[in-house]
């Protein structure tokens, strides 16, 4: 094989090329300027966040599937957050809902799964030594990190955290004297956010930089893999949407401590009224939702971006549509900027911009169609290789699918005038949303496990693994958009008070049953994760045979990722199964030249070229002295 | 067939890969946020204002003498540019130090353009047409000093001698940041001309 000659020649070069500095130990792991650490950085505490943020949901499906139950057990960790009478406090389940929602919105699915992987694959897969600026790269992580203690920090305090929904709605968020959790609480969450955007920020900045400056020679735009391109586009996502958020927070942090009043009006709170005049609640919603839908998307694309590129590996076929793709997730990032206000259907908005909006809606539902069909056609007599990673990009199909189509029906402003803010909705977002990106960060981790730590994970406990959280999350959800259609509302901390949703009870005590069930399963995950990074089998350098970049460094990546020269890149990412070729795949940086047997006619014509992408010029850091 | 094989080799002739600078292009992409977090702010005073209750006040004729300010500090810094690029040492520290020195004089002309504002009984704390007011000169201003920061250390590398014909990255950057600075002011204002 071509390219087993080529790495074989620059492992001959490792001794000469090596990188010469020792670093310290802070500066090598801890301060460290390497993209491959600081996404190691990111998944680690994205793994953190996760345990902490599922553990949230476990307490307050307690709740709500058993109604009755005696929680004194829990004292020992909750506290006072236990009342007198052995059950969770009414405030502190608020809290939960609403951490729940941030931990897992912001700091798992954003930071943890696009901080992880376009840190990781970013420079790996478009062939470049580093990010653009490994400083700024650095400082994202570090302000993520102090937003992560504050935030950590505030479930501790004594009024409780944030409890106000992850939406923070003003006047209820704005008003210190409102409940307790818009206390201290929100002024910790408010300040851990401002530094999360100011992460996501400098992260996005780096991301973008690095794909468009820093590929090597021959890697056009038409020869990225989709992951890339995913990478990219949530990074421009994030940097139109991000400083929204700021302005509209900034404007909450001085409605809230300098008494001004951009969000509030003509109030009575314990019967007495504030000064406050002339301020407009939906005004937040408008610049909160402005963020907030892009930030669906800023969840979901690098998860698609990361399943593409396992389901054509897998399947052993070229991606179904590579360009189609590519035009639908820039279709996905353009629409998402125009639709936020199908979130606020019910705030009296007019009638007529309801129905805009929710045409514009409606159109998403062509690319994300185009997705889910090209990822179908792609399986589409391949032959299918069953990895754990495979499985997991099967199961986002499936959510994405199954979680778009009530999509659907919730874009509807007449039918969302039923469903607003009830489990219909929670169902909707958790499966398209939630459990399709958290499987793409799943999937990611598999797949690309033997690249980050040189060794392999157990395959036997992975598919466990799969089918228990697969089965489990459709059981926890399935169910909730019967609750939905029924009526219950979301954030209510119990049902039993009204006759009507009584009959449900059953109902909700099997949803609690499936999600204790699910939860548990996640810990074969983190024992197979943290065993195989110590005692995994020994990772092959090419151990999924794909085609992209990042399998031709050595097993364990050093400083500047390839020991010689940066690999040439000659054809697209996805020639797997080529007719005529000795083997099913052919990777990027193998030139035409090499494969007469598989060339098309017009590919023949392109080895002419390939003198000139040689001679290309590139940014490689190397050359500088640094 | 030969034709055709023909066509499709020049359709995908190699793309050089884009090698601008990256510093450069990050400064770019910092541009881009800051624009977004100003396009939110004068939306959101766009959508305040259309719902009614809105306070009318005069703009301190004092804003009017600043944007002149900070537009002469634009040309200041385009003529440290034009210095650095001539090798003209003296004349580049001369127009840096000049740039600062106006970016300051815009501060303090900022500042009694709100000392105005509270004589008129504008308040930060109040109708959110004056509050926005605060808002967007303060947080132009938060900006602005980071500008000045920017310049400072280009002053510092300029006595250094680092900023010469050969190495113009620097003060590009810094004229880039700074020239962005002053548009972004002069919308701000225009817009607050126009939609008191």
């Amino acid at each position: 094989m071509a390219s087993v000659e080529t790495n074989a020649a620059a492992a001959a070069h490792v001794e000469e090329h090596d990188h010469h500095e020792e670093l310290s130990f802070i500066r090598k792991y801890i301060f460290s300027e390497d993209h491959k650490v600081i996404a190691k950085q990111y998944m680690f505490s994205g793994v953190f966040w996760a345990i902490i943020g599922a553990s949230l949901s476990i307490l307050f499906r307690l709740q709500l599937g058993f109604p009755n139950l005696n929680l004194e057990w829990l004292r020992p960790i909750l506290g006072n957050w236990i009342d007198d009478s052995g059950k969770l406090d009414k405030e502190f389940y608020l809290a939960l809902v609403t951490m729940h929602g941030t931990i897992m919105v912001f700091f798992v699915l954003t930071a943890g799964l696009s901080g992880t992987f376009s840190n990781f694959l970013i420079p790996l897969q478009v062939g470049a030594r580093d990010m653009a600026s490994g400083f700024l790269n650095m400082l994202s992580y570090w302000f993520f990190f102090l937003s992560s203690v504050i935030m950590f920090g505030s479930l501790f305090i004594e009024t409780g955290p944030a409890s106000g929904g992850w939406v923070i709605y003003p006047p209820l968020s704005a008003l210190p004297q409102a409940m307790s959790g818009s206390g201290l609480g929100m002024s910790l969450w408010l300040i851990s956010m401002a530094l999360f955007i100011v992460s996501q920020l400098l992260g996005g900045i780096n991301y973008i930089t690095t794909v468009i400056n820093l590929r090597t020679r021959g890697m056009s735009f038409s020869k990225m893999p989709l992951t890339i391109w995913a990478f990219l586009l949530t990074a421009v996502l994030g940097l139109i949407s991000f400083p929204v958020l700021l302005s509209a927070a900034l404007l909450l942090i001085f409605d809230r401590s300098m008494g001004t009043s951009f969000y509030l009006s003509e109030i009575y709170i314990g019967g007495e009224a504030l000064p406050n005049v002339g301020g407009s609640p939906i005004l937040f919603q408008h610049l909160f939702w402005f963020l907030g839908h892009p930030e669906v998307y800023i969840v979901l694309l690098p998860a698609l971006g990361i399943t593409s590129e396992i389901i054509a590996t897998n399947s052993r076929k070229p991606i179904f549509g590579y360009r189609a793709m590519i035009a639908s997730m820039i279709g996905i990032a353009f629409l998402a900027f125009i639709v936020w206000a199908h979130h606020m259907f019910v705030t009296g908005m007019n009638p007529f911009l309801g129905s805009i909006f929710m045409f514009l809606t409606l159109i998403i539902a062509v690319p994300s169609a185009v997705k889910a069909f090209n990822y179908i056609t792609t399986l589409w007599r391949g032959n299918i290789v069953f990895t754990p990673a495979m499985l997991f990009s099967i199961g986002l199909v499936s959510f994405f699918i199954s979680g778009g189509l009530t999509g659907i029906i919730l874009g509807n402003s007449a039918l969302d005038i039923q469903l607003h803010d009830t489990y219909f909705v929670v169902a909707h977002f958790h499966l398209v949303m939630g459990a399709a990106s958290a499987f793409g960060f799943l999937a990611g981790v598999y797949h690309w496990f033997p690249k980050f730590f040189g060794r392999m994970m157990n395959k036997t406990l992975g598919y466990i693994h799969f089918w228990f959280t697969f089965v489990g999350i459709y059981l926890v959800f399935f169910p909730m958009h019967y609750i939905g259609i029924a009526g219950f509302p979301r954030r209510y901390y119990s049902f039993t008070s009204y006759e009507a949703f009584r009959t449900f009870g059953d109902l909700n005590m099997f949803v609690s049953i499936a999600a204790i069930f699910t939860f548990a399963a996640q810990f074969l995950f983190l024992w197979n994760f943290f065993y195989s990074i110590f005692r995994g089998r020994k990772a092959p350098q090419n151990p999924w045979r794909s085609n992209t970049l990042e399998w031709t460094t050595p097993v364990n990546p050093g400083h500047g990722n390839w020991p010689g020269e940066i690999p040439a890149v000659y054809r697209w990412p996805y020639d797997y199964s080529k007719p005529g070729a000795n083997d099913d795949f052919i990777p990027q940086n193998v030139p035409y030249s090499q494969t007469p047997e598989s060339n098309l006619p017009h590919e023949n014509a392109l080895i002419a070229l390939e003198k000139e992408i040689e001679a290309q010029n590139y940014n490689d850091q190397f050359k500088q002295p640094h | 067939m030969s034709e055709t094989v023909k066509i499709m080799a020049v359709a995908e002739e190699p793309e050089e890969t884009l090698s601008m600078n990256p510093k450069k292009f990050i400064l770019w992409l910092f541009v881009v946020s800051i624009v977004m977090l100003f396009a939110a702010m004068t939306s959101a005073y766009l959508v305040r204002r259309a719902e009614g209750n809105w306070l009318e006040f005069e703009i301190p004729s004092i804003f009017w003498y600043s944007t002149v300010v900070l537009l002469i500090s634009s040309v200041s810094m385009h003529w440290a540019y034009k210095a650095a690029k001539k090798d003209d040492f003296g004349v580049l520290r001369t127009a840096i130090s000049i740039t600062f020195a106006f970016g300051l004089a815009f501060l303090v002309m900022q500042f009694l353009g709100w000392q105005d504002l509270v004589a008129q009984n504008v308040f930060f704390v109040g109708n959110p047409a004056g509050s926005f007011m605060y808002v967007f000169t303060g947080l132009h201003a938060f900006h602005l000093i980071s500008g000045l920061i920017i310049i400072l250390f280009a002053l510092r590398a300029a006595f250094k001698l680092k900023i010469h014909a050969k190495n113009l990255n620097q003060i590009e950057i810094c004229a880039t940041y700074w020239h962005f600075l002053d548009v972004l002011w002069v919308y701000l204002f225009g817009f607050l001309l126009y939609f008191n």
